[in-house]
């Protein structure tokens, strides 16, 4: 029979942001041989669909992990309304040094949701086109 | 060893009330989700099992048999039905998506016999899903 379960539950929002890949520290060429178009000086832009999971023991009481009428307010505080319409490389702090990679769109984009308060955040999946996606689980080192 | 996942689709309805809040409290709990006459969604159901591929066919498992399976557990129990009414299984649960998919679950896990039940994902919509995963499971790459 069943032994104990897990149960997480996933949420999925969207922004739209333009960013360019190019850092200071290497030369034009090298900015272009290592970014190709993403490194145009104008920058680019996607629509980015963000999966939010958090896990944890479901409330009898009201049958949730998380109630979303705490989850969707406090995702879009952190997240959607700091990123949406905005260009991420002058507009969001954290990447004034680091560029604004997905990889690294994902890395800052766990960082703001761990403290969530009222369930544990288990991953972070980006999706900056359809056809690719980058997932952070706040593990860091070589082997999960 | 290889995943399996098949995929059913169910409509049904629902809404969110617990009988020891207020009704205050349940508005302020569940939000539009409590309103008693209750709203609909179309579930989207992906049922994955893990095992090995039987070398005479080179399948884990039927998926035929899955499917049959899906629709005798699912299906057929909550497939235009009213969850909070009609499915004995979420008697006293609030029928969230992560009830729901712990209910199918325990349904569908004592019938998968080749392979093992590996995962339930729920979708309530495309924007909201719950998995349920065996605990040992959590190492799951």
């Amino acid at each position: 029979m069943s032994g104990a379960l897990k149960t997480s539950l996933t949420r999925r929002y969207q922004f739209a942001a333009s960013h360019r890949l190019h850092r200071p520290i290497f030369s034009e060429a090298e900015n272009a041989r290592i970014y190709g178009k993403c490194s145009n000086p104008y920058g680019h832009g996607h629509n980015y669909a963000l999966e939010v999971t958090v896990t944890g023991p479901v409330d009898p009481a009201t049958g949730m992990i998380a109630n979303l009428g705490q989850l969707d307010p406090f995702v879009a505080r952190e997240v959607v309304e700091a990123f949406d319409h905005k260009y991420l490389n002058e507009e969001v702090a954290e990447f004034a040094e680091s560029v604004p990679t997905a990889e690294n769109i994902c890395r800052e984009i766990y960082r703001r949701l761990k403290p969530f308060p009222a369930a544990r955040l288990e991953r972070v999946r980006l999706e900056e086109t359809n056809k690719n996606s980058f997932e952070f689980d706040g593990e860091t080192g070589e082997h999960r | 060893m290889i995943r399996v996942t098949r995929k059913i689709e169910f409509s049904a309805a629902h809404f969110y009330h617990n009988p020891n809040f207020s009704e205050e409290e349940n508005r302020r709990v569940f939000g539009k989700c409590a309103n008693l006459k209750g709203h609909g969604h179309n579930y989207v159901l992906e049922v994955t099992v893990a095992g090995e591929p039987d070398p005479e066919t080179g399948m884990v498992l039927d998926l035929k048999e899955l499917k049959a399976i899906l629709r005798r557990e699912v299906g057929d129990r909550m497939d235009h039905r009213h969850l909070n009414h009609e499915v004995p299984e979420l008697a006293g649960q609030i029928p969230t998506c992560e009830n729901i998919a712990a209910v199918i679950w325990r349904l569908l896990e004592p019938k998968i016999t080749k392979g093992k039940l590996d995962r339930v994902r729920l979708y309530e919509s495309p924007d909201l899903f719950a998995d349920i995963t065996a605990e040992t499971n959590g190492a799951r790459v």
